[in-house]
C-alpha cells in the first residue's frame, strides 16, 4: 500500500528531521529565548519571563494590564466581553475609580482593557505615567526619580524604526527595586 | 496614521514575496525534466506504483485514503496520551468527543479548537497535530494542482502519492523551517521541557506553560491551519512574542494561497488570467480592510462616559502588536480559512465582525492553501454561466464548453457551503445546544453561534471564543460540518475539472467571453459579491449590524 509507506515517509521528515533539527537550532541560536526568555531576580532565581505579565498587586509596584485570568500562565484567556457587554463597562469603571480618574485626568486606555491573552507584558508609556503618584507614595520617591526609571526601560513598538513607546512591566518594577526597597 | 495605509502596504508586500514563492511550489511539484531526482527516491520508498497518474476518481481515492491514515493514527494517539510519552506537565485523558472533534478539525486543515492546548494536550498530542498541519495543507495544494491540470486539458490529473510527498518535502518542510528558525531567533520558545515555575517579584508562584512552538508556529500560519499551540492564539506572548514574529505570522498567512494563483496561470498558460484571479481576490481583501481598520479604530462604545483617554478598541488586542494588527489579522486569517487569531474577535466592536464574517462566507479571496483557489473556480464557473446567459451564447471556460452537467454540480458546490452554516446557526441558535453557550448576550450571542458554524464550514478555525463550544453537541455538529465542508467542496470541482478535461477544445472566437480582461474581472467580482449577499445580507443583520445599532452613541 503506498498510502502507507507515503504516511511514514511523511512521519520521517516532519517527525524526524524537520522537529529534531529546529530543536538543535533553537539550543545553539538561542538558548535563553527558547526556554521562555525567562528572567531571574537579584538572587539569581528566576522571577517570571520577560514575555508573560505576572501580577502585581502592592502599590510599589508598577502594575500590568488587567488579566482575565489572573495572569495564569498556564491557562491564557482574554475576557472576550463584546464592547456591548455591560460589564466591559462595569470593569473599566472600577478600575477607573481605583485611580480617582477624571475627565480632566482621564485613565489610560490600556489599564482598563483586558488583553487578548491576559498575559501581555507591556504598558503604555502614558500608562506608567499614571501610575507615579501611587508608587511614589509607596515608596517614598520623587517622581523624577520614576521617571527616569520608565525612561530606562521604555522602547518604541518598532524599535530602531520608532513608533508608540512601550514599557515591560516586570523590567521596570525590577529596575525599580534596584534604586529603592 | 490610519492603519489602513500600512495594511495596504503589507497586502503589496505580501503580494511581491507570493511571486517567487509560486516559481518555488511550481518546482517542488513539476520538475522540469517531467521526474526529478527525487521522484527516483519516492520509487523506492513508495513503490513504482506510487509514480503513476489517473484519473480525477482515482486522485479523489488516494487523498481521501491518505486522509483516512491521518484520522486513525491521530484518534490513536490523542485518546491514550495519558500513556504515551513526551508529557511533562503529566496532561490526562480526552473526553471522546473532543478526540473526534480536534482530529477532524486537523485532518481537515480547520484547527477549530474546542480546547486550551496548554492544558489538555500533550507534547506528543501537539506533535501530531502539528504533523496533520503539514499534511492537510499539502493534501489541499495536492487537490489545487490536480484540478488545474485537469483544467489545462488533461485527463490524466496526476498521483496522489508522488504530489503530496514532494509539497511536504520538498516545499512545505524547507519554507517552514525558514520561518520557524525566524521565530526561535525573534523570541518564541522550542524546547521539550515542561511548565517554568517561578516565585513572582511579590513572592506569588506561576507557572509559565511553554513547549516546542516555534516549529508549531511555522506550518500553523504558511498552511493556513491556524491552531494555537496555546489557547488564545497568537495573542499569547510565546506565540506572538514581538513585532518580529508579529510581522513573520502576517506575511506567512497569505503567501500560499496568493502563490497558487500563479501556479495555475502557469499550469493553465495564461498568466494574464492569473492576474485577473488575483486582482479580484486583492479587491475583496483590501474591501475587507477598508470596513476592518474602520471599525477597530473607532472607540470602544463602552467607554464613551468613563475618564477612559480616548484610544482604538484595545480590548483583547496586545500592545506590542501595535494598532494595525488587529483588523489587519482578522482579515487575513479569515479571507485564507487560516484561522490564527492576533486579537480576540469576541471583543471587536460590532462592525469590524463584518470583514471576518464575509472572509469565511466568501472563503475564496485566495481562500486555503489549494482549496481556496478552488473555491474561487466555482465562483467563476457561475459567473461565466450567467454571463453566457446575458448575451445568449453557450458559456465556455479555458475552451471547453460548460454545459449542464457542470453548472448541476457547480449550483450543487455552492449551496453546501451556505447550508452548512445557516442550518446549523438555525438548529444551535433555536434550541438550548447554542443559546445555552453563548457568552455575550443579545445579538452578539447569535454572532457567536453564527461565526462557530462559519468557521466550521469554511474550515477556517477562529471564534468567537468564551462561546461554551466544548459540549459534546457542539463537538460532534462541528466535526460533522468540518467534514462535509472539507470534501465536498474538494470532490465535486474535481469533478467538475475532469468533466470539462474529456471535451473537445473550442476554438475562441470574437464571441468568447475572454478571461484575462478586466470584463471577466468585474462580472466574476460582482457575482461573488451578490451571491455574498443574498445569501448571508439577512444573518449579518441579525448579528452585528443589529449589534452595532444597539451601542448608544
Amino acid at each position: 500500500m503506498s498510502i502507507i509507506r507515503l504516511f511514514f515517509l511523511c512521519v520521517l521528515a516532519i517527525g524526524f528531521l524537520y522537529f529534531p533539527a529546529l530543536l538543535v537550532f533553537a539550543k545553539i541560536a538561542a538558548p535563553e529565548k527558547s526556554l521562555g526568555s525567562i528572567v531571574n531576580g537579584p538572587d539569581g532565581k528566576p522571577v517570571g519571563s520577560r514575555l508573560v505579565a505576572q501580577a502585581f498587586i502592592s502599590p510599589g509596584y508598577f502594575h500590568p494590564r488587567p488579566s482575565a485570568v489572573d495572569y495564569n500562565g498556564q491557562g491564557a484567556a482574554g475576557s472576550n466581553l463584546s464592547p456591548t457587554n455591560p460589564a466591559l463597562a462595569e470593569r473599566a469603571a472600577a478600575i477607573a475609580k481605583s485611580y480617582d480618574a477624571s475627565a480632566g485626568n482621564p485613565i489610560s486606555a490600556d489599564l482598563v482593557t483586558a488583553s487578548g491573552s491576559g498575559l501581555d507584558p507591556d504598558i503604555t508609556l502614558a500608562a506608567a505615567l499614571y501610575q507615579i503618584p501611587r508608587v511614589g507614595n509607596a515608596r517614598g520617591i520623587t517622581s523624577e526619580q520614576l521617571r527616569s526609571v520608565i525612561d530606562t526601560v521604555k522602547r518604541p513598538l518598532m524599535g530602531k524604526l520608532g513608533g508608540p513607546e512601550l514599557v515591560n512591566v516586570l523590567e521596570l518594577n525590577l529596575a525599580l527595586d534596584r534604586i529603592s526597597r | 496614521m490610519h492603519p489602513f495605509i500600512p495594511s495596504l502596504a503589507f497586502i503589496v508586500i505580501a503580494l511581491g514575496v507570493s511571486w517567487p514563492l509560486s516559481r518555488w511550489l511550481f518546482r517542488a511539484v513539476v520538475p522540469p525534466a517531467g521526474i526529478g531526482r527525487f521522484d527516483k527516491v519516492l520509487a523506492t520508498l513508495l513503490g513504482k506504483s506510487a509514480l503513476t497518474s489517473g484519473s480525477w476518481k482515482r486522485y479523489f481515492i488516494q487523498l481521501v485514503g491518505f486522509n483516512a491514515v491521518m484520522f486513525a493514527v491521530t484518534w490513536a494517539i490523542m485518546s491514550n496520551q495519558q500513556h504515551l510519552p513526551l508529557n511533562p506537565d503529566g496532561q490526562g485523558p480526552v473526553d471522546t468527543s473532543l478526540v473526534f472533534n480536534t482530529t477532524v478539525s486537523f485532518v481537515t486543515n480547520t484547527n477549530l479548537q474546542h480546547y486550551s492546548g496548554e492544558s489538555t494536550y500533550s507534547y506528543l498530542t501537539q506533535l501530531t497535530l502539528m504533523f496533520l498541519q503539514f499534511t492537510s495543507a499539502a493534501t489541499g495544494i495536492a487537490a489545487f494542482f490536480a484540478l488545474a491540470r485537469g483544467l489545462a486539458g488533461k485527463k490524466d490529473m496526476g498521483g496522489f502519492p508522488r504530489d503530496l510527498a514532494r509539497i511536504v518535502v520538498l516545499f512545505l518542510i524547507p519554507l517552514a523551517a525558514i520561518f520557524s528558525a525566524g521565530y526561535i531567533l525573534s523570541g518564541i520558545p522550542m524546547t521539550l521541557e515542561g511548565a517554568a515555575s517561578v516565585t513572582t517579584l511579590e513572592g506569588l508562584t506561576q507557572t509559565i506553560a511553554r513547549g516546542p512552538v516555534s516549529a508549531f508556529l511555522a506550518i500553523k500560519q504558511l498552511g493556513t491551519n491556524g491552531g494555537g499551540f496555546f489557547g488564545p492564539n497568537s495573542t499569547h506572548p510565546l506565540e506572538g512574542a514581538g513585532i518580529i514574529s508579529n510581522f513573520l505570522s502576517l506575511l506567512a498567512i497569505p503567501i500560499i494561497p496568493m502563490a497558487c494563483v500563479w501556479v495555475f496561470g502557469r499550469i493553465v498558460g495564461r498568466p494574464k488570467h492569473a492576474l485577473v484571479i488575483a486582482a479580484v481576490m486583492s479587491a475583496f481583501i483590501v474591501l475587507k480592510i477598508a470596513v476592518a481598520t474602520t471599525g477597530e479604530t473607532s472607540p470602544t462604545a463602552a467607554f464613551a462616559n468613563l475618564p477612559v483617554a480616548e484610544s482604538p478598541n484595545l480590548e483583547g488586542k496586545e500592545l506590542r502588536f501595535g494598532a494595525t494588527t488587529g483588523p489587519l489579522w482578522s482579515v487575513l486569517t479569515t479571507s485564507t480559512s487560516n484561522g490564527s487569531v492576533g486579537a480576540m474577535h469576541n471583543s471587536l466592536n460590532p462592525l469590524t465582525l463584518l470583514a471576518p464574517f464575509s472572509g469565511m462566507w466568501l472563503n475564496s479571496t485566495f481562500g486555503g492553501v489549494g482549496v481556496g483557489f478552488i473555491n474561487f473556480f466555482l465562483f467563476m464557473i457561475i459567473a461565466i454561466f450567467i454571463a453566457g446567459l446575458m448575451v445568449g451564447r453557450t458559456p465556455e471556460y479555458l475552451g471547453k464548453k460548460i454545459e449542464a452537467r457542470e453548472m448541476a454540480l457547480a449550483a450543487a458546490a455552492f449551496i453546501i457551503h451556505p447550508l452548512l452554516i445557516l442550518g446549523g446557526t438555525a438548529l444551535f441558535a433555536a434550541t438550548s445546544m447554542g443559546a445555552d453557550t453563548v457568552a455575550n448576550a443579545g445579538p452578539r450571542g447569535f454572532s457567536e453561534i453564527l461565526y462557530e458554524f462559519s468557521s466550521a464550514a469554511a474550515n477556517n478555525g477562529s471564534g468567537l471564543e468564551g462561546l461554551g463550544d466544548g459540549t459534546t453537541a457542539w463537538n460532534i455538529a462541528t466535526g460533522i460540518v468540518m467534514l462535509l465542508g472539507r470534501y465536498l467542496p474538494i470532490v465535486i470541482p474535481l469533478a467538475i475539472a475532469g468533466s470539462l478535461a474529456l471535451k473537445p477544445q473550442v476554438a475562441e472566437s470574437s464571441g468568447t467571453l475572454r478571461t484575462d480582461t478586466a470584463t471577466f474581472g468585474l462580472v466574476t467580482f460582482a457575482v461573488i459579491l451578490f451571491l455574498g449577499a443574498l445569501t448571508f445580507l439577512p444573518v449579518a443583520l441579525l448579528g452585528p449590524i443589529l449589534e452595532h445599532l444597539m451601542v448608544p452613541i
